[in-house]
């Protein structure tokens, strides 16, 4: 039952992604092995959308990759399956915010997850660098120059030039976009 | 006080409006979120809403849902958080199945083909872009670098569900703050 298991994965993800729309990636990448519901690669273009259209990235992304593995359908059930945790728990705690927000014990547990988060989006992240050099590599599969430049430029660019750090990512995916055409990134 | 509009269709039209002008989520939605709530509407304070944002951050799940559920249930109740959460993903929802849907066609065109091959390189700087301001946000101490490290060296190398390492990285920060906070005492004494 493809629905049933679309909610139950984005139900986990939704439960443990903690601090924002990315923190779903190092889920989405585990997905990708374990369900072969879609590549490396289709969660990059994936990515790239749902940050580029209007909405919180995580949600765009759970109604992509359902809509990906299962259509409409799908993209609703993996949709609700990622908001009902979070639904749930702010129910539950909004009544006692200040308590919360108090807590010995949950700072403690965010002390421990916010650094593991981290992690675990940046293991997703090399996960995906090593996917789009890979990707459009030209010759018998090694490490594509073209795209390693590309992405050595960016990330200077991106980290150490002021005017573009203030840009919107939707900026930076365009630019990606103008020159996979202009040198034939995928080699076609 | 209370205005007789907040009627719960009023609450899912009015995050749905917030759903669909909000373009990256996180704290590009504040703004956003002020305009709304605070000024046009007057269904939160400011305070209110800086301390939902906060605990959305400290909360698992999207944070744009777990504001709009705080905003909704003080409102109106259970129903109120549900229908300004449904507000909240359906512009999502439509607007990403209409792209995908045409997307789904063109895959095969040289063009859309190269242009995504460019972006995947983007997307792999925004990823690990993403990590380096968390890092200087909330990577500090000793405590949270080796909960980095470790973690990172788990999820590269080893098969451990992801799940399972948030799981162990809250335990382990509530035994750590509990051990230091008895310290304190102790030092106190």
């Amino acid at each position: 039952m493809i629905y049933l298991l679309l909610f139950i994965e984005y139900f986990k993800v939704g439960l443990f992604a903690v601090g924002g729309g990315m923190a779903t990636v190092p889920f989405l990448t585990e997905l990708a092995e374990k369900r072969a519901w879609f590549t490396v690669a289709e969660l990059a273009d994936m990515i790239a959308v749902s940050e580029s259209t209007p909405g919180p990235i995580g949600v765009n992304m759970a109604t992509f990759v359902g809509f990906r593995t299962a259509g409409i359908p799908g993209a609703v059930c993996a949709t609700l399956g990622l908001i009902t945790p979070p639904l749930i728990i702010t129910i539950i705690i909004s009544g006692i915010l200040v308590t919360f927000k108090n807590s010995k014990t949950v700072s403690g547990a965010f002390s421990g997850m916010r650094p593991a988060s981290a992690a675990m989006i940046a293991s997703a992240g090399i996960t995906v660098v090593i996917m789009s050099l890979k990707n459009t590599a030209g010759l018998f599969g090694l490490v594509d120059i073209k795209g390693l430049i590309l992405m050595v430029v960016l990330f200077v660019l991106t980290n150490f030039v002021k005017q573009v750090k203030k840009l919107h990512p939707l900026c930076i995916i365009a630019a990606g976009a103008v020159i996979g055409i202009l040198f034939h990134f995928a080699g076609v | 006080m209370k205005k007789r509009s907040d009627s719960l269709f009023e609450l899912f039209l009015t995050f749905a409006k917030i759903g669909a002008t909000t373009f990256g989520g996180g704290y590009a939605m504040l703004p956003i979120l002020k305009r709304e709530l605070c000024e046009n509407r007057g269904w939160a304070t400011e305070e209110e809403l800086l301390d939902y944002y906060a605990i959305g951050q400290c909360t698992p799940g999207v944070i744009a849902v777990n504001t709009a559920g705080f905003a909704g249930k003080k409102l109106r109740g259970i129903p109120g958080a549900i229908a300004a959460t449904l507000g909240v993903i359906f512009p999502s929802l439509v607007i990403i199945i209409v792209i995908a849907a045409l997307l789904s066609g063109w895959t095969e065109n040289p063009y859309v083909k190269n242009a995504f091959a460019g972006i995947r390189v983007c997307v792999g700087v925004l990823v690990i872009n993403t990590v380096i301001n968390m890092w200087k946000k909330s990577v500090k101490g000793v405590f949270a670098i080796s909960v980095f490290d470790l973690c990172l060296i788990l999820a590269l190398f080893t098969k451990i569900p992801t799940a399972a390492l948030v799981v162990a990285a809250a335990v382990s920060g509530i035994i750590y703050c509990s051990v230091q906070g008895k310290k304190g005492k102790e030092e106190r004494h």
